[in-house]
């Protein structure tokens, strides 16, 4: 089965070396608390609604086959009940204001976007990167297209949250020019709690891919109240420095910036007290690591 | 209308040749004095002569708009959208808007607009290109706007491609306001479909936040957008990198700036995208930056 594509970006300077085309798979095993793109979590279709954009044409009440769409004063509601999310909706929306997430590719189709792209990747030294949502969640899909940007010469990268099964991460990565790793806690119990699922297996998978000699990246979301206490930075700190190869380490300083995405969905931003670290506190983390001899980079 | 401003410019020049001439000018271009005549009077080595037009997108966008929603697809007739246009779409905003987010626009990567876009282009060249001058040689294209577009935006009305009236019409060879979604590889991918070597100068206008060029290697990468744009034939680009201002008014009027990217936190995105309490948090940071 193929993954259903939810973002497709272009001129990604973020995502790896040079100007880069990010693909966005969607779905995804953890449900962080944090989670920039809530419409990455599940694998299915979903629905954007966008009130801000609606003039209230109600061309969506009229085509919908289940009457799942009402006006309410603060623009259309559907009934998640009755909507069975065949997008009709979202086609006859004059403004856009609903929009149909996640879209079926073939490997094909997408080769032929990632080539159009390609004057710019050539020039800047940048490739494609594999986002998501978890990419490793859909490894045959994967795998085919990493193998197909492989024979083109392309850059790969694969932006992962580590928690897929250690054989075909393993499989992916000799496929893979760089990882994009993401690490957000050492302790399990807190791991559990703010991402839905243990970090044994991502622990042990970023292990495993340092020894295998893989180009990784890891990635650290730095969120007061998560993970930014001195127990929980030293853990992190001393994990690293036992990982064998040299890693580039970035700390991303957390902002509640999802929120918009969590309403288009219908869904409620719960922000519990996850909180911006300051300068302060995001230079007190940098001396952290550099205590174990391990440089690391604000943002990226 | 060429063969007209052809006729007045040639009119303007000889009359400078006879009653205003140059010759402090001609003093310091080249030929003007070994020649022995004047700079208006075929003096210069060089006589070239250029119209200079603008609004390729504006007029792709309407272009294909006709195209595809009354001649391949019949979502309305041309009598309903030339109505619309007359009123300056009032009354008529589900239909402007179904426009604007269903019509293949220029600057998008998309052949259906591009092939319209260089058709345009292409027949701007054949009406003007090889006119004679007063002065032996000949007119060019020339697509450089500098702010004739937000005049001759003024004087227009409505247009097809749902542009309303008195809105600056698009400048030099740039996609419409607001109409490249998809990001300047493909604004920069989309103009280099046009053969710029024929013309005596394009414009290409982007826009980008301070956030976007922050960092050292961001720099870098935009130095290689630059790059490939020229590989691709490209003669001239600009960056707007935005102020607080332009951030405000796009909170003003969001739909002329649709392609307006921003950096958030280890990504970009598309400040019409984002809700008011985030803009208006880009917003802050934007003014922390310029002190």
């Amino acid at each position: 089965m193929y993954p259903l594509i939810f973002d497709i970006k272009r001129y990604a300077i973020n995502d790896g070396p040079g100007i880069r085309i990010t693909i966005f798979l969607k779905g995804c095993p953890l449900s962080c608390k944090w989670c920039h793109n809530p419409e990455s979590q599940s694998p299915e279709k979903q629905k954007f609604y966008t009130a801000s954009k609606c003039i209230g044409a109600q061309d969506c009440i009229e085509v919908c086959p289940n009457n799942a769409l009402t006006l309410s004063k603060n623009g259309i509601v559907t009934n998640y009940e009755l909507c069975k999310l065949c997008g009709k909706c979202a086609d006859v929306c004059p403004t856009k204001a609903i929009e149909m997430v996640g879209e079926l590719y073939s490997v094909q189709q997408l080769l032929e976007i990632i080539e159009r792209e390609k004057v710019h990747i050539e020039q800047s030294g940048g490739g494609v990167t594999f986002s998501g949502g978890e990419p490793l969640m859909h490894s045959g899909f994967l795998l085919k297209m990493l193998r197909e940007c492989g024979k083109r010469d392309l850059h790969r990268t694969v932006d992962t949250t580590g928690f897929a099964d250690t054989k075909t991460l393993l499989e992916v990565a000799k496929q893979t020019d760089l990882f994009l790793y993401d690490l957000k806690l050492i302790n399990s119990e807190k791991h559990k709690k703010w991402t839905g699922v243990n970090n044994q297996l991502i622990l042990k998978n970023l292990k495993v891919l340092a020894e295998s000699g893989a180009n990784i990246n890891i990635r650290i979301p730095l969120i007061n109240n998560v993970n930014t206490d001195k127990d929980e930075l030293t853990k992190m700190a001393q994990f690293i420095s036992e990982l064998p190869g040299e890693q580039a380490i970035n700390l991303l300083p957390y902002h509640n910036i999802a929120k918009n995405k969590y309403n288009k969905l219908g869904a409620v931003y719960n922000e519990f007290d996850m909180t911006e670290p300051s300068e302060k506190e995001q230079n007190r983390a940098v001396k952290i690591f550099q205590s174990f001899g391990i440089e690391v980079e604000i943002g990226g | 209308m060429v063969e007209q401003k052809v006729s007045v410019s040639n009119y303007i020049d000889k009359m400078f040749a006879k009653y205003a001439p140059a010759p402090f000018l001609s003093v310091v271009i080249e030929d003007c004095i070994s020649k022995g005549k004047d700079y208006y009077n075929g003096g210069p080595r060089y006589n070239t002569n250029y119209i200079q037009c603008t609004g390729l997108g504006t007029v792709t966008d309407s272009l294909s708009a006709l195209k595809k929603h009354i001649f391949e697809e019949n979502n309305f007739s041309m009598e309903t959208l030339l109505k619309a246009v007359s009123e300056n779409f009032e009354g008529n905003e589900k239909l402007r808007q179904r426009i604007i987010n269903r019509t293949p626009f220029f600057g998008n990567d998309d052949e259906y607009a591009d092939k319209i876009a260089s058709q345009v282009y292409n027949d701007l060249l054949a009406a003007i290109d090889g006119k004679p001058n007063t002065k032996g040689e000949s007119f060019h294209l020339n697509m450089l706007s500098t702010t004739c577009h937000v005049y001759f935006g003024k004087v227009l009305g409505a247009m097809p491609n749902g542009r309303l009236s008195g809105k600056s019409i698009s400048d030099g060879t740039s996609p419409s306001h607001g109409c490249d979604i998809h990001g300047p590889t493909n604004v920069i991918r989309s103009l280099g479909k046009l053969d710029q070597t024929k013309s005596g100068g394009t414009l290409l206008n982007l826009r980008f936040v301070p956030g976007l060029v922050k960092r050292e290697k961001d720099i870098e990468k935009l130095g290689h957008l630059i790059r490939s744009y020229f590989t691709l034939g490209g003669h001239h680009i600009q960056f707007n990198i935005v102020d607080t201002d332009t951030l405000l008014a796009a909170q003003a009027c969001p739909e002329d700036y649709k392609d307006l990217l921003v950096r958030m936190a280890g990504y970009s995105d598309y400040f019409n995208d984002m809700n008011a309490d985030l803009q208006q948090e880009i917003i802050d940071r934007t003014e922390n930056e310029t002190f």
